[in-house]
């Protein structure tokens, strides 16, 4: 059952790919990478994954591309090229695991089949029915996601703190001086000095380069962060939570510290209150489910929160969900300032 | 059907089909185009006009809601000021980082392109 958009979106993404491999200049990679999440979210709303296209579109083509760039400014743009003659035996098993993962996907469902055994499973039918009584919120997706399965995101969201904690340990080391730049920054014109401190000979009129990117991200961050704020707390009722709007909003910062440079940013959300904030999301989100078991439920079960199972399950779920919310914004905020910190957009950028 | 109904149809498939056309045009024009400049000087036009178009033709064809008719206007919006702003920069960092347009070349007196 496939129609004209499916076979068009899947025949872009394979193209996607193929280009991914046989490109050499990692920038242009990083580009098509971008694309291939953008199209990945195009199926997704095609198959009326809405939750899941947002995710992707956010992380996919927006934050990933974003952390991508910053390490290219770091490391080389292009790729060393390959050496010509053939290695044997990782040629043997490359074949030997792909021809396994092909046979694999033999004996899946086929695409949009009513009858696969996500579709006929007990628990589909469950949630679908009785999620509207028992959990309350309007989106489904959301009703599993931070009740039903509340353990799993928990376990998501110690995993992205996990890795955050990992990278601030091999990457961050002793705070570089340059992030918590004081003293002259602070002053109102400090900007427009460091932006003139590289470019001594530059004509007066050149120190505003970025003028028209300034006004557009000035104007344009406020809605970004307010869409950020309704797909946070819109999840019970349409698509979005935590993890997406985490992501939004990081990348309503990320994208004011590309343009005005790091160090305005790092004054309103500086490392210090990062690491705080990634630590809080989720230890609130653990202190919910022990919360829940002091009062006498099971762990993360939301029910006994308030008067009523239902009103318990809404507040549960908005808690939980703010808690995601923030660890994600946290983390993904704080590996884009480790990444730009080392050198990318910081104030000794080149204006 | 109204009459009413029938012509914003009508002018809303026109509107697609036109914004369709001015982004197929965009992408011949980053096949045929020599240069940088020139490719980026045809898709900034392009990819304000078409998907303004497009969305102005689903506005004709969603004026029975006005929460759709409202969040196309928002998306209208975001684009009118992303599409410009993101060429500009694209141009402006070719041009910073060196790439030069190939008519400052030629006045400089340096290589002789091909016309």
């Amino acid at each position: 059952m496939l129609n004209l958009v499916d076979v068009l979106l899947f025949f872009f993404l394979a193209v996607t790919a193929l280009g991914l491999v046989r490109l050499r200049d990692l920038f242009a990679a990083t580009m098509l990478l971008s694309l291939f999440s953008l199209l990945s979210a195009g199926l997704f709303i095609v198959m009326d994954a809405v939750d899941v296209a947002i995710t992707e579109a956010a992380v996919g083509a927006g934050i990933s591309t974003m952390l991508l760039l910053a390490t290219l400014a770091i490391t080389k743009r292009r790729e060393k090229a390959p050496r010509r003659e053939v290695e044997l035996v990782p040629l043997m098993v490359v074949l030997v695991v792909g021809g396994a993962l092909v046979w694999g996907t033999l004996e899946m469902p086929e695409y949009g089949d009513p009858d696969a055994p996500s579709q006929t499973s007990p628990m589909t039918r469950h949630f679908l029915e009785k999620s509207r009584d028992e959990v309350g919120a309007p989106n489904i997706v959301t009703s599993i996601l931070a009740s039903y399965r509340g353990y799993d995101t928990f376990g998501e969201a110690t995993v992205i703190f996990t890795a955050a904690v990992g990278a601030l340990m091999l990457l961050g080391g002793r705070r570089p001086k340059d992030a918590r730049l004081t003293g002259s920054v602070l002053q109102p014109h400090n900007r427009q000095s460091l932006a003139g401190a590289g470019a001594d000979e530059m004509q007066p009129k050149e120190l505003h380069l970025n003028r028209i990117l300034e006004v557009a991200t000035k104007s344009l961050v406020p809605f970004i962060m307010m869409f950020g704020l309704y797909v946070q707390f819109h999840g019970d009722y349409g698509p979005g939570g935590g993890f997406q709007a985490g992501v939004i909003f990081a990348t309503g910062v990320a994208l004011y510290a590309l343009v005005f440079g790091l160090t305005p940013a790092q004054r309103v959300l500086p490392p210090r209150l990062l690491e705080a904030l990634l630590a809080l999301g989720v230890f609130l989100f653990g202190a919910i489910g022990l919360w829940t078991m002091v009062l006498g439920g099971n762990f993360l079960e939301y029910g006994v929160l308030s008067d009523g199972p239902l009103h318990g399950q809404h507040l549960g779920i908005l808690l939980v969900e703010l808690a995601v919310g923030i660890t994600v914004a946290a983390v993904m905020l704080a590996l884009f300032f480790l990444f730009a910190g080392r050198g990318f957009c910081g104030p000794q950028r080149k204006r | 059907m109204g009459v009413t109904t029938l012509v914003l149809d009508v002018v809303g498939g026109l509107l697609l089909a036109a914004g369709s056309f001015v982004l197929l045009a965009a992408a011949v024009a980053i096949w045929r185009l020599p240069t940088f400049y020139t490719r980026i000087h045809a898709i900034s036009v392009n990819d304000t006009l078409g998907p303004g178009l497009i969305l102005l033709g689903l506005a004709c064809r969603a004026t029975h809601s006005w929460e759709i008719l409202v969040k196309l206007g928002l998306i209208l919006a975001f684009l009118l000021i992303t599409g410009p702003v993101s060429s500009h920069a694209l141009a402006k960092a070719a041009y910073r980082s060196g790439l030069e347009p190939r008519s400052y070349r030629r006045a400089k007196g340096g290589p002789p392109s091909t016309p």
